[in-house]
């Protein structure tokens, strides 16, 4: 008995992802789509994107440090996370408060008050979209036309695929490329999924949720528009579909844990997406479908449950 | 005469910050500082009346029928309520709408006639009425205060931030009712905690 045996608690085998290295590869992933949408939109995304980040940093580590007195945990990147995701929903012409008042609701009420990162009932990006949606709707539907100089405004592709006015449609060249009126970060479709890509390489998410989701936000508006292939194309590469398949309805806290219940949260958001686009009062519905799909995970949860392994059948 | 049924509901029970009762008006009317102030006294003299003629009738009123009996008693003083309210401040009474006649079943009344009122005495039974109108009325303007001033820049309708003020409309919407209680809420609890730990 010479060689000698350590003895220790599980688990034996620890991986050496952290919350650090997760959060730094979904920023490292939305900055080409970041880049593309100051360089089409100019130095008011800049500004947006800034503020969006600042407050939300700043907002993390005041209610850590000053109202919940914990650790602050500003240095795992989360909160830089959910500051830019906000931004890259937001048009780049908003006032300046916009960005700042968003960023405070999503860390402050929608994280930190129900206990921080991983116990977000839903996504504080798109909480905090859908709050400064109802409460400054002039501002935040007023879309900076690309490429153009500050205060020219016009509509979003989306907005003129619901007006049906097919000779001003995008191409679908400007509509990878992002060439087009929208949100800072959702216009790149091209960048975004290669963010989106980049994640699944690196393991952080699972190509499932976005997948699907696409898939049936894309099926449904093409049986819907009467099976015209370019419309229901265009329909999946304009919008927030790509922002949101691969980014907000990837988040861990926020969507169901396994196979099943991943399937109904993607099918129900591309469902919701779709019947929105198609058949809703806005334009666009990527928000709210993830929105009430987040809060039908605990639902979906209990009816997805995997049978424990030797607990009989049902 | 004990001051205490008195002051009891004002802060220490307070029906909205303490007992969470009554939580439908709080949540629908309070979308302005004068709302909530009409729905507060509205509620606070059915609340007198109808714990006054309780008190006088809990010898009469046969236990296993109390409810309903309660219930008349209250509907009674909300129809007349609602009358007075409809003669005199007929702008007040159309804005508070609907939630006029639903006093009938606000459950902060029904709860001081069943755990209050039919065990007490008339003097009694008056003050606690009065202390939990009151404190029922100052948290509807409490908040109805806090979503006016966010959602319009106004308090009792007079312009306090000023024109260059981006109103935040959701203030004013139903999920800004749930918000601004949540919050509320929370800022009482801090309060009440720090008191006991500063007691003990």
């Amino acid at each position: 008995m010479e060689q000698q045996y350590r003895v220790s608690s599980s688990p034996h085998f620890r991986s050496n992802e952290s919350v650090s290295g997760i959060m730094r590869d979904v920023v490292i992933a939305l900055l080409p789509a970041t880049a593309a949408g100051i360089y089409f939109f100019g130095f008011n995304a800049l500004i947006t994107v800034l503020l969006s980040v600042g407050a939300a940093v700043a907002t993390e580590f005041f209610v850590q440090r000053y109202m919940r007195k914990v650790p602050t945990t500003i240095g795992d990147f989360s909160a830089v996370v959910t500051g830019l995701l906000l931004a890259l929903n937001l048009p780049a012409s908003v006032p300046w408060f916009i960005p700042v008042v968003g960023s405070i609701f999503a860390i402050a009420i929608v994280k930190q008050a129900f206990g921080g990162l991983g116990f977000n009932f839903m996504n504080p990006a798109l909480a905090a979209r859908a709050f400064l949606m109802a409460s400054w709707p002039t501002d935040m539907t007023t879309w900076a036309v690309p490429r153009a100089a500050d205060g020219v405004t016009g509509p979003t592709a989306l907005g003129i695929l619901k007006e049906a006015l097919p000779d001003q449609l995008p191409s679908v060249m400007n509509a990878l490329i992002g060439n087009i009126g929208g949100c800072i970060g959702e216009t790149s479709a091209l960048l975004l999924i290669l963010g989106g890509l980049y994640l699944v390489w690196r393991g952080v998410i699972d190509i499932r949720i976005p997948a699907v989701y696409i898939a049936t936000t894309f099926v449904l508006l093409f049986i819907f528009n009467g099976f015209n292939f370019q419309i229901a194309f265009l329909h999946v590469l304009i919008g927030g579909l790509m922002l949101g398949a691969f980014f907000m309805a990837t988040d861990y806290s926020s969507t169901p844990v396994n196979f099943r219940g991943q399937m109904i949260f993607a099918v129900g958001a591309g469902l919701l997406t779709a019947l929105i686009r198609q058949f809703g009062g806005y334009p666009e519905g990527v928000s709210y479908s993830i929105l009430l799909m987040n809060v039908a995970t605990p639902l979906i949860e209990k009816y997805s449950k995997s049978r424990v392994f030797g607990g009989g059948k049902k | 005469m004990n001051l205490k049924h008195l002051t009891n509901g004002l802060i220490k029970e307070n029906p909205t910050f303490y007992q969470l009762l009554g939580m439908c008006p709080t949540l629908a009317v309070t979308t302005s500082a004068q709302n909530g102030l009409g729905m507060g006294l509205a509620t606070t003299a059915v609340l007198v009346g109808s714990n006054a003629m309780i008190s006088i009738l809990r010898k009469i009123i046969p236990n296993k029928i109390r409810i309903p009996a309660f219930v008349v008693v209250i509907a009674a003083f909300v129809t007349i309520v609602g009358m007075v309210m409809e003669g005199f401040v007929p702008a007040l009474y159309k804005s508070l709408g609907l939630f006029i006649p639903l006093i009938v079943v606000n459950c902060i009344i029904l709860a001081r006639a069943e755990s209050f009122a039919f065990k007490n005495g008339v003097g009694p039974s008056v003050l606690d009425g009065v202390g939990m109108g009151l404190g029922f009325t100052w948290a509807l303007v409490l908040l109805g205060m806090i979503r006016e001033l966010l959602g319009t820049g106004m308090i009792f309708g007079i312009s306090v931030l000023g024109a260059a003020y981006k109103p935040a409309i959701i203030m004013i919407l139903p999920p800004g009712g749930f918000l601004t209680l949540g919050l509320v809420l929370a800022v009482y609890s801090v309060i009440k905690s720090k008191k006991a730990a500063a007691g003990q």
